[in-house]
């Protein structure tokens, strides 16, 4: 019996030491999961931004023999790349299903064969214009050209995507008369423009002539009639290579390393606008190419060198000019561009395929994709698929290239973009175009956020550390139980609230009343030292009722007086110093840039958010410091201020800089009030009187419309991941600093 | 002089300059915000401003703001300013509303261009549906296009009852279509997923699909039949006019189902105007929004923040409290407990934006996308979790509060005496136990502090709620009649965003302000209040702990 007793006591017993464990593990992960949360956000922060710095890669998909036999001019394939197609030499053009998929064709399978010659015509010249308009123009015998377009016709029959491709003649299939006299063509170049056609040819006697043909379509039979205008441009010597800006401005002609620019918007007067020499030691120029957007010539080198040009305004005219250089380091036998982004793709003599990326400066991929030496390339529109050719075999590779457009040096240096007259820093993330240039450089926001920070600081500090000073050390206690929870409530006041006063209140207060804050500085300061003169001329017996712990209140209404007289003053201010309307007199007299929410009205309010920050923890580590060190100080004959200052500030050091880190760690991530209280422009100027954008703003202005995993959405990660690095920094630096000062108060 | 400067008594009341400005600045602050924000619901003069210039137009509206500038900057701009003796001149902006009769709602007029301020009592300010206020005089009463006017009927009390009868119709209205019409959509929206459902599993058999029709077809017919029963009352509604003379002298016929309330601000004594102002006050907490926010109440966002704050809290109080007994019982002093304070202090510290940035990718994209896929494959590409939401804005701020928690409840465990443990433990009690019964009790005051300061926070916070599921405008509140009642996936209206959003993003900034003030009070009334009961609550643990350990 009593045995028992005790095995059910003895049982209970362990159960509740089992229990007893198990809380024990429980609240044990329950603690590191604080830890775990601080890593998470680490670790997937970073895990969204890395992407963006990886390079390249090409995945071969599919090959099979060549589809239709003979030789290959050009390659192609419609958005999806389910279905591609090659133009041969004969003037064939073959339609292939490009990579197998559910319920479509084997790979390879030939789906439809047309002819771009008639049976009685020879193809002698070809060229293809821009991958966004995508038409190949033929030149047959005696100087004539026919344009054809490869179309797809995309239908959902049961819910697959069929796709259908047919060849058209956009412009009729008669032949377009490009050289008056009749003669081949050996060398064409052509681009479209809506309904107007620009050909630059090279005809058999070798004369370059530049025809352009403006097409109007009857609305009944959809046939075409042009009107034409020719002119031959007198060149003499071999022309290797001919290229035409998609806006038909512009003619490039190549011959050896010379590079002859022709303005052709009036073929009435061609002029030669600029020649480039290329420097021979590059070697011979090898291949040549338009970049998306159409402002960017990139010309390729034996050498394997890579040359960017575009325009640049300078000395009242637009000249081309050399921007970067690229070194493949092996020959390169073609360039081919891509249709959005500044990516170009290098083809190289020995069959290797490097792929480039201009804005950020970076080489992303160089080998032989999947060991095939390839020997002739083509982009699909989405940059996603790339169709080689080798001997006759035709390889699929699948590119995953996500996020050329940013490297390290193009987010925090200058950047040379397009159309631009110097390297600069700058944000400017979307555009209406798709052919647009993105500019990625976190400087002028990261500035932003410096200054931002700077001015707020530069208020905050002073009144923040100086108030903690006389909380701690000089105010009575009764008082000093009331002073922090105020303190402590300002702390807590939304941050939306003193943005929207920021914005909303202070700006246009700080716009009319400029003179007015200007007097601020300098007469409350100054008043509150004559009050204080005043006080001490007070006879000895009143002034002992107020000491010195009460002076806080006792100066309360004197600031508020000299507050509200230096608001009072501004407009005479203003009248006297800056004739009447200040903002006009910054702006016209002093050539400063006046914008109505700018950093002073931030630096006030943002100030006014870290205040307390720095307050509280000053407050409290000036409040720790032994008493017997500043009572063995002052029993010395040091006086209070001496004491202070030699004594009680040295000790806390540790704990007011963790103060101020602390506060700069807030500062620098405030959203809403710079949010609000500036106009969010990414400029770059240090001038109190313009705004700011700061990198927390930019991320709430521009998250919400960034599109998952784009290269957009991972840059805007990248900056709450500088942050996030930014205020761990400062808070660990802090926290270490403030841990060291406790453990020596321990030891005092 | 040069004693008492080098006794560095100027320095010391220099620093205790720099309080008084802190405090100067808090409190000042807070004074502007409230009185700002409660003039808000005071009835405001109307004024009728005859000009010198007898053919000007006469004004009829509020003073909103007033202003002195100088005269040179008129000169400056053109304006003629011979008959202007001083330097500086005293600049009114009037509201005038009007809105769909005049080019624009709100003037400014130089008090030196007014021949007198007249306030005639029969000047009314009715508050509208839409366009806004409208000020003016009530000339007549239409029925059906009728007037209903007798000749010794007060004209007002007609007014006044014809107001509360649109008023109760829109009432009615509007009751029928958060109810049945807004109960049909969701059950039919319900029934299309069904079938989805079943699709997708291959369940879909031709019985099942009949069955789905039959609900269908039943929730279409009650459907017509409310929605007749809304035009019916919407027909009413159209029944009554009013006709108004306004400030061009033109009569104007307003249609009464857009007349909301009518103010005879001119004749009303204090009595009277302290009824309107709880009238307002009442209205602005529980009315819905009207004019894309610009004016009517704020209820729905008031209901947002409070929803999102209670899931946070049940989110956030079992780990705070949890991480806080472990460092404060458990942890040793390894390593691993320095990194875990550390982890505090920087989950702190970090910018609230990163956890919005954090919360978006890793909640909403990540596990709301992940658990679309599994739970919810029937609405796709509609997203359901994998878009922002109450839910994740809970989490997210929980995340962002949990320091907050954490930090309170240790200073709580902190004050708890030891010999209060060993007592326990030597009676023989384990750990968990001493914990569990004797510690957490006696810390829950701490407890309550940490949870009543991280509600104040997170009511505070609106930069991640902008990335995570905050809404200028919720369709629906994220608790209702439909099953499962809460609904955690919708996005949901907050005080501090809709402080931003009417503040900064509204067509009409100007005449959205006073309610922006008005929001802002309330809100930090509800923060600071919050913070103040924290206190409080903090500093009589302390008073109790201390007793206790003499």
């Amino acid at each position: 019996m009593a045995s028992s007793q005790t095995s059910a006591q003895f049982s209970a017993g362990r159960m509740r030491l089992i229990k007893d464990r198990i809380a024990r593990f429980g609240v044990t992960l329950g603690g590191g999961l604080v830890l775990l949360a601080l890593l998470l956000i680490f670790f997937y922060l970073l895990y969204v931004v890395l992407p963006i710095f990886k390079g390249a890669d090409v995945k071969s998909v599919e090959s099979y023999a060549v589809p239709g036999g003979g030789e290959t001019l050009a390659l192609g394939m419609e958005a999806r790349a389910e279905v591609g197609h090659r133009v041969t030499s004969d003037g064939r053009i073959v339609f292939f299903q490009l990579r197998a998929g559910d319920g479509l064709q084997p790979a390879g399978t030939v789906l439809l064969e047309r002819s771009l010659v008639g049976e009685d015509e020879a193809l002698r010249a070809f060229a293809r214009n821009s991958l966004a308009n995508n038409d190949y123009a033929v030149a047959l015998a005696d100087g004539l050209v026919r344009i054809a377009r490869p179309e797809y016709d995309v239908s959902w029959p049961n819910d697959i995507r069929l796709v259908v491709p047919r060849l058209t003649f956009p412009f009729g299939e008669t032949p377009l008369q490009l050289d008056e006299q009749g003669r081949d063509i050996q060398r064409l170049a052509f681009e479209r423009d809506g309904n107007t056609l620009l050909f630059a040819a090279v005809t058999e006697d070798q004369r370059l002539i530049v025809t352009r043909f403006t097409g109007r379509q009857n609305m009944m039979t959809r046939a075409f009639t042009f009107s034409t205008q020719r002119t031959e441009v007198p060149l003499r010597g071999r022309i290797q290579s001919l290229h035409i800006t998609p806006n038909l401005r512009q003619l490039f002609v190549q011959q050896n390393n010379r590079l002859h620019i022709f303005d052709v918007r009036n073929l009435a007067d061609v002029q030669e606008s600029q020649v480039i020499s290329l420097p021979q030691s590059r070697g011979a120029v090898s291949a040549m190419a338009l970049l998306a957007g159409s402002s960017s010539l990139m010309i390729a080198h034996d050498s394997g060198q890579i040359s960017q040009w575009f325009e640049v305004s300078g000395d009242g005219q637009r000249q081309y000019r050399e921007i970067r250089t690229f070194d493949v380091g092996r020959p390169i036998r073609s360039l081919i561009p891509e249709q959005f982004r500044r990516t170009f793709y290098a083809v190289t003599e020995e069959g290797e395929l490097a792929i480039l990326h201009t804005t950020s400066h970076r080489q992303l991929y160089q080998r032989q994709p999947g060991n095939v030496a390839i020997e002739q390339a083509a982009i699909g529109p989405r940059a996603n698929h790339l169709v080689a050719q080798n001997g006759d075999q035709v390889h699929v590779f699948r590119l995953h290239n996500d996020h050329p457009e940013v490297s390290w040096s193009a987010i925090w240096s200058k950047v040379w973009y397009e159309n631009y007259e110097e390297p600069t820093y700058t944000w400017q993330s979307t555009s209406g175009s798709d052919e647009f240039e993105p500019k990625f450089s976190l400087v002028p926001i990261s500035f932003g956020t410096i200054k931002a920070a700077f001015y707020a600081m530069l208020l905050a500090v002073p009144i923040g550390l100086a108030a903690a000073v006389y909380t701690a050390y000089f105010m009575t206690p009764a008082l000093r139980k009331v002073v922090k929870p105020t303190v402590e409530i300002m702390e807590a006041l939304p941050t939306v609230i003193l943005g929207f006063l920021a914005g909303l209140w202070l700006a246009p207060l700080v716009e009319s009343h400029l003179p007015g804050f200007i007097a601020f500085v300098i007469v409350v300061p100054l008043t509150i030292l004559v009050a204080a003169f005043l006080w001490h001329l007070l006879p000895e017996n009143i002034r002992r009722h107020v000491t010195d712990g009460r002076a806080a209140m006792l100066l309360m209404p004197v600031v508020i007086f000299a507050g509200w007289a230096s608001f009072a003053m501004s407009p005479y201010l203003e009248l006297w110093f800056f004739d009447g309307d200040t903002r006009y007199f910054l702006t016209n007299e002093l050539g400063i840039n006046f914008d109505q929410r700018n950093a002073l009205v931030v630096g006030i309010a943002m100030g006014f958010a870290v205040i307390p920050t720095i307050f509280s923890i000053a407050e409290d580590a000036v409040f720790s410091v032994p008493k017997h060190l500043s009572n063995g100080s002052l029993a010395l004959g040091a006086t209070e201020w001496q004491t202070l200052t030699k004594v009680v500030l040295l000790t806390a050091s540790p704990g007011i800089f963790s103060a101020v880190m602390m506060g700069l760690g807030r500062a620098v991530g405030e959203t809403m009030i710079v949010l609000m209280a500036t106009g969010n422009t990414p400029i770059m100027d240090w001038n109190i009187f313009e705004g700011m954008r700061t990198l927390s703003a930019n991320i709430a202005v521009e998250m919400p419309e960034s599109e998952v995993g784009s290269t957009h959405y991972r840059i805007l990660f990248l900056a709450a991941f500088v942050l996030f690095v930014f205020t761990f920094a400062f808070n660990t630096l802090a926290e270490f600093v403030r841990q060291r000062l406790r453990e020596k108060y321990s030891s005092l | 002089m040069k004693a008492w400067f080098k006794s560095g008594s100027p320095w010391i009341w220099m620093t205790a300059g720099t309080v008084s400005l802190a405090l100067i600045a808090v409190l000042g602050l807070i004074a502007l915000i409230a009185w700002r924000g409660l003039t808000f619901f005071w009835p405001s003069t109307i004024y009728e401003f005859p000009f010198n210039d007898v053919d000007r137009q006469i004004l009829i509206g509020e003073i909103y703001e007033r202003e002195q500038i100088p005269v040179t900057r008129l000169q400056d701009a053109g304006i003629d300013t011979s008959h202007i003796t001083d330097e500086f001149v005293t600049r009114y902006l009037v509201k005038i509303g009007n809105r769909e009769f005049v080019p624009l709602d709100f003037t400014w007029v130089l008090a030196t261009d007014i021949a007198r301020m007249e306030t005639p009592r029969d000047l009314v300010m009715l508050e509208r549906a839409r366009n806004g206020n409208f000020y003016g005089y009530v000339e007549d009463v239409l029925e059906d296009g009728i007037s209903v006017m007798t000749a010794n009927a007060d004209i007002r009390a007609v007014f006044r009852d014809r107001i509360r009868r649109a008023v109760n119709l829109r009432d009615e209205a509007m009751t029928l279509q958060r109810g049945p019409i807004a109960r049909i959509n969701y059950q039919l929206d319900q029934i299309r997923l069904e079938r989805r459902r079943m699709e997708l599993r291959g369940t879909f058999t031709e019985e099942a699909d009949a069955a789905l029709r039959e609900e269908e077809e039943a929730l279409r017919e009650a459907y017509l039949e409310v929605e007749a029963e809304l035009f019916e009352i919407r027909q009413r509604a159209q029944r009554d006019a009013v006709v108004m003379r306004d400030m061009r002298g033109e009569q104007v016929t307003l249609s009464m189902n857009m007349v909301l309330d009518a103010t005879y601000a001119n004749d009303m004594n204090v009595l009277q105007k302290w009824g309107y102002f709880f009238r307002q006050i009442k209205k602005f907490v529980t009315e819905d929004p009207r004019e894309s926010n610009t004016e009517g109440g704020v209820f729905p966002a008031i209901f947002g923040t409070v929803f999102m704050v209670l899931l946070m809290s049940v989110i956030v109080t079992p780990f705070g409290v949890i991480a806080a007994i472990y460092l404060h019982e458990y942890a040793g002093k390894n390593a691993i407990t320095r990194m875990i304070r550390i982890a505090v202090i920087n989950l702190a510290g970090v910018p609230s934006i990163v956890y919005g940035v954090f919360g978006l990718g890793f909640f909403v994209y990540m596990v709301g996308g992940t658990l679309d896929q599994i739970f919810y494959p029937e609405s796709l590409p509609n997203p359901t979790f994998g878009t922002p939401g109450v839910l994740w804005s809970a989490l997210t701020l929980a995340i962002l509060t949990l320091p907050v928690v954490i930090v309170s409840t240790e200073e709580g465990l902190s004050r708890i005496p030891s010999a209060v443990r060993e007592g326990s433990l030597a009676l023989g009690a384990t750990k968990a136990e001493t914990i569990w019964r004797i510690v957490v009790p006696m810390a829950s005051p701490a407890i309550m502090t940490g949870l009543i300061l991280a509600v104040a926070r997170a009511a505070g916070e609106v930069a991640p709620l902008m990335l995570v599921g905050v809404v200028k405008s919720a369709p629906t509140l994220p608790v209702d009649g439909n099953f499962p009642f809460f609904h955690l996936d919708r996005k949901f209206m907050h005080l501090g965003f809709h402080i931003y959003d009417v503040g900064f993003q509204s067509p009409n900034v100007e005449a959205a302000r006073p309610l922006v003030y008005a929001t802002s009070f309330l809100l930090v009334t509800v923060i600071v209040g919050l913070n103040l009961t924290a206190i409080g609550v903090r500093n009589r643990l302390r008073e109790k702990f201390r007793a206790l350990e003499h």
